[in-house]
C-alpha cells in the first residue's frame, strides 16, 4: 500500500480541515481581540473574558442552559433506556413496528415542527411557558437519541447473561439491576452525554417552548448577535467550544485506555 | 472405597424395575408458532446419572434443556423433578443450575464474584460464601485467577469458571449446554474426563446437550438420540453403537454400511437377507424381523475384514476392488466397490508399522465378516 503523502492527499486534507475548522478558528482568534470591532485585529487581550463574567444576562442564560441540560438529559436517559428495552425485548407485542417508528420519528422531524407542535400543546393544555416547558421539550427530543444509542447496545447484548443470573436464583428485577444495567451502562452514559450536548446547543425548539425568565445560552447569543456581534459573544463561544472539546477528548481517552487494557489482558490470557 | 470403574459398572438404575426416575418428561410438546420443537416426548432420567441428549441442530435437545431450566414452558405435557411438577416454577426457584454454551460469565465481575453470585442470591452468610468459593476454585484449579475478570481468561479457564459457578449452589441437577463446544480438540478430551470425575465426586445428576457423538459416548451413562423433537433411542453408548434401534440411529452414530433388502429365509439360528442390489448376507442377529419383510442389514466398518486373498473361511465373503483409501494414522479406511457397484467401507487398525499385505487403489480385494457382526434393522 502506498501511504506516502501525495500532493493530492495533502490538498484534500488541508481543504477538508479548512472547511470544517476555519470559522471556529477565526471565532477563537477574535475572542482575544483587543479591538471592539469584531473583524479588525487590534492586538491580544483577554478583557472580553473578564467582561463576559460580569455580563449578568449571559451568565443567567448559561445557568439555565446547564440546569435544563442536566435535568432533561437525565430524564431522557431514563425514558430512552426504557423505550430501548421495550423495543428490543418484547418483540412480539402488537404494534411494535408502529411504536418503534414513532419513537425514532423525532430523529428526522424538522425541529421547527417539533417546536411548533410542542408550543401548540402547551398552549392547549394551559401550561405557562418557562423553565418547566423548556425542560419537557428537551426531554421529548433527546429521548429518542438515547433510545437509539442504548438499543444498538442491547441488540448485541447476550441474553444468556440474564438467563444465567436467573438460573442462579436472581429474580428478574434483581437481574436487571445487577447484570443488565452494569453491562449496558457505558451505552447509557454515552446516551446521557449525547442528550446533554443536544440540550445545550438547541436553539429552535427552545425558542418555541421557552418563556420569560428561561432564556438559554444559544437563545441569548442569537438575540444579541442580531444587534451586532460583540467580542464578548466570541469569548462565550470559545469557552463553550473548550468545554465540549475537553469532554470529547476525555471521553475518547478513557475509551482508548480501556481498549488498550482489554487487548493487553486478552493477550496475557492467551499466553496463559 | 470403590473404584470409579466399579461404580460406573454397577450403575444401571434404568434396568431396575422398581427404580424411581429422578427427572421425568411426560408427553411433553413444545411449539414455537407453527414449529414443533419437541413432539409428545417422554423420557426418564435417574438420580446420579450422566445423561446425554444427542442430536443435530434443531432436533429439540436445547429446548428440552431450557424447559428443564425453566426458560421455556412446555406447550403441553408434564416435567417432573423428584416427583414435583415443575410447571409454573420460575428459573430462579428451580433446584437446577445450567452451564451455558457461551458460558455467560458476568463480564463486570471477577471470577470470585461470578462464582459467589448464586450463593449470594440464597442469602448465604458471607464467611460460608467465601469458603465455598475457595472450595470451588480449588475444584476447578483456578485458585490464582480469583481476582481476574472473564476477559482476562483463556477459553478453557472460562469454561471452568462457568462450571464452578453452576455447581457452586450444589444443585440437584446440573444442565450442560454443549459444555465443550468452544474448546479445541486436545482440551476437549482432557475436559471430558474432568467432567466425569466431577460428576462422580459431587454425586450430581448431569444432563448434557451435545451434537458431538464422541463426547456423548465418552461421558454419558445413557444417551438419548433425538430427531425432529422425538426420541429415536435411549440406551447406553455401547447399545446405541452396537445395537441401534433404527436406520436413523445407525446412520447418525458413527460410520455404518447399509444393505437394504428383504428377509429371504428365517430360522431359529438367524436369517438370510437378499439385498435389492443382489448381495446375499447370512446373519445371526435378526431380531424380530419376519420372513419376507423389508429390512436393512447394517454393519460397522471395523467389523469388516479386507484382504488381498480370498479368506479360507468366513460367514460372509464378497469380492470387490479397492476404490479409495483413507489413511488416518491409527487406522486405514478402505472403500471397497463390490461387483454390483455398492461401495462398502471397511476399516482396519494399523497395529504394526508396516503391513505385509499392502493394498492399493484398484487392487482386487475380498471383504469378509462374521455372521454376528451386523444387525438387522426393521425401522
Amino acid at each position: 500500500m502506498n501511504s506516502s503523502w501525495s500532493r493530492f492527499n495533502i490538498t484534500a486534507i488541508v481543504l477538508g480541515f479548512a472547511f470544517l475548522y476555519l470559522p471556529i478558528v477565526l471565532l477563537v482568534i477574535f475572542s482575544f481581540n483587543e479591538s471592539k470591532l469584531v473583524t479588525v485585529w487590534g492586538g491580544f487581550s483577554t478583557k472580553w473574558y473578564v467582561s463576559l463574567f460580569h455580563n449578568q444576562g449571559l451568565m443567567d442564560a448559561a445557568w439555565v442552559t446547564i440546569r435544563v441540560g442536566l435535568i432533561s438529559a437525565t430524564m431522557a436517559t431514563v425514558l430512552g433506556t426504557l423505550a430501548a428495552l421495550a423495543l428490543t425485548r418484547y418483540t412480539r407485542f402488537r404494534g411494535r413496528v408502529l411504536f418503534s417508528g414513532m419513537v425514532f420519528a423525532p430523529l428526522v422531524m424538522p425541529e421547527v415542527i417539533t417546536g411548533l407542535s410542542l408550543l401548540l400543546l402547551f398552549v392547549a393544555v394551559g401550561l405557562d411557558r418557562g423553565f418547566f416547558t423548556l425542560t419537557l421539550a428537551h426531554i421529548t427530543f433527546s429521548m429518542c437519541f438515547v433510545a437509539v444509542v442504548v438499543q444498538s447496545r442491547l441488540v448485541t447484548f447476550d441474553r444468556s447473561l440474564e438467563e444465567a443470573a436467573m438460573d442462579l436464583g436472581a429474580p428478574p428485577v434483581k437481574t436487571f439491576f445487577q447484570i443488565t444495567l452494569p453491562v449496558i451502562l457505558p451505552a447509557i452514559i454515552s446516551g446521557w452525554m449525547l442528550a446533554f450536548t443536544l440540550s445545550i446547543d438547541d436553539l429552535v425548539i427552545s425558542s418555541f417552548t421557552s418563556g420569560p425568565g428561561a432564556t438559554t445560552l444559544p437563545m441569548k447569543i442569537y438575540s444579541q448577535v442580531r444587534l451586532g456581534v460583540t467580542p464578548e459573544i466570541n469569548a462565550a463561544c470559545t469557552i463553550l467550544i473548550a468545554i465540549v472539546a475537553c469532554g470529547v477528548i476525555a471521553a475518547s481517552l478513557v475509551n482508548k485506555r480501556r481498549e488498550v487494557q482489554r487487548l493487553r489482558d486478552e493477550q496475557a490470557a492467551q499466553r496463559g | 472405597m470403590k473404584s470409579l470403574g466399579n461404580i460406573r459398572r454397577e450403575f444401571a438404575p434404568w434396568n431396575k424395575p422398581d427404580a424411581k426416575p429422578y427427572i421425568q418428561f411426560k408427553n411433553v410438546t413444545k411449539r414455537f408458532g407453527d414449529f414443533t420443537a419437541v413432539n409428545n416426548l417422554s423420557l426418564s432420567i435417574y438420580e446420579r446419572e450422566f445423561f446425554a441428549l444427542l442430536g443435530a441442530s434443531g432436533c429439540g435437545k436445547s429446548t428440552l434443556l431450557r424447559m428443564l431450566a425453566g426458560f421455556e414452558e412446555p406447550t403441553s405435557g408434564q416435567i417432573l423433578l423428584d416427583g414435583q411438577d415443575l410447571r409454573g416454577i420460575p428459573p430462579y426457584r428451580r433446584p437446577v443450575n445450567m452451564m451455558f454454551q457461551s458460558y455467560a460469565l458476568f463480564p463486570h465481575m471477577t471470577v470470585e464474584q461470578n462464582i459467589a453470585f448464586g450463593l449470594k442470591q440464597d442469602g448465604m452468610p458471607k464467611a460460608e460464601i467465601e469458603q465455598r468459593v475457595t472450595d470451588m476454585l480449588k475444584l476447578v484449579k483456578l485458585g490464582q485467577f480469583a481476582k481476574r475478570k472473564p476477559h482476562q481468561l483463556s477459553g478453557g479457564q472460562r469454561q471452568r469458571v462457568a462450571l464452578a459457578r453452576a455447581v457452586a449452589k450444589r444443585p440437584k441437577v446440573l444442565l450442560l449446554d454443549e459444555p465443550l463446544g468452544a474448546l479445541d480438540k486436545k482440551l476437549r478430551e482432557e475436559t471430558q474426563f474432568e467432567l466425569m470425575d466431577l460428576q462422580q465426586t459431587l454425586g450430581l445428576t448431569f444432563v448434557v446437550v451435545t451434537h458431538d457423538q464422541e463426547e456423548a459416548m465418552t461421558m454419558a451413562d445413557r444417551i438419548a438420540i433425538l430427531d425432529k423433537g422425538e426420541v429415536m433411542q435411549v440406551a447406553t453408548p455401547a447399545e446405541v453403537y452396537e445395537a441401534p434401534g433404527s436406520r436413523f440411529v445407525a446412520d447418525f452414530v458413527g460410520n455404518i454400511n447399509m444393505f437394504e433388502g428383504k428377509v429371504a429365509d428365517r430360522d431359529s439360528s438367524g436369517a438370510t437377507i437378499t439385498s435389492a442390489n443382489g448381495v446375499t448376507i447370512r446373519t445371526a442377529n435378526a431380531g424380530d424381523a419376519a420372513a419376507g419383510s423389508e429390512v436393512a442389514f447394517a454393519i460397522r466398518p471395523e467389523k469388516i475384514k479386507v484382504s488381498s486373498k480370498k479368506p479360507e473361511n468366513g460367514d460372509n465373503v464378497m469380492e470387490g476392488e479397492i476404490y479409495d483409501i483413507a489413511y488416518l494414522g491409527d487406522m486405514t479406511i478402505f472403500h471397497v466397490q463390490l461387483g454390483n457397484g455398492q461401495v462398502v467401507k471397511a476399516s482396519s487398525l494399523n497395529a504394526t508399522r508396516a503391513t505385509e499385505d499392502p493394498l492399493s487403489w484398484d487392487d482386487k480385494a475380498w471383504i469378509s465378516f462374521r455372521n454376528d457382526a451386523g444387525v438387522v434393522l426393521t425401522r
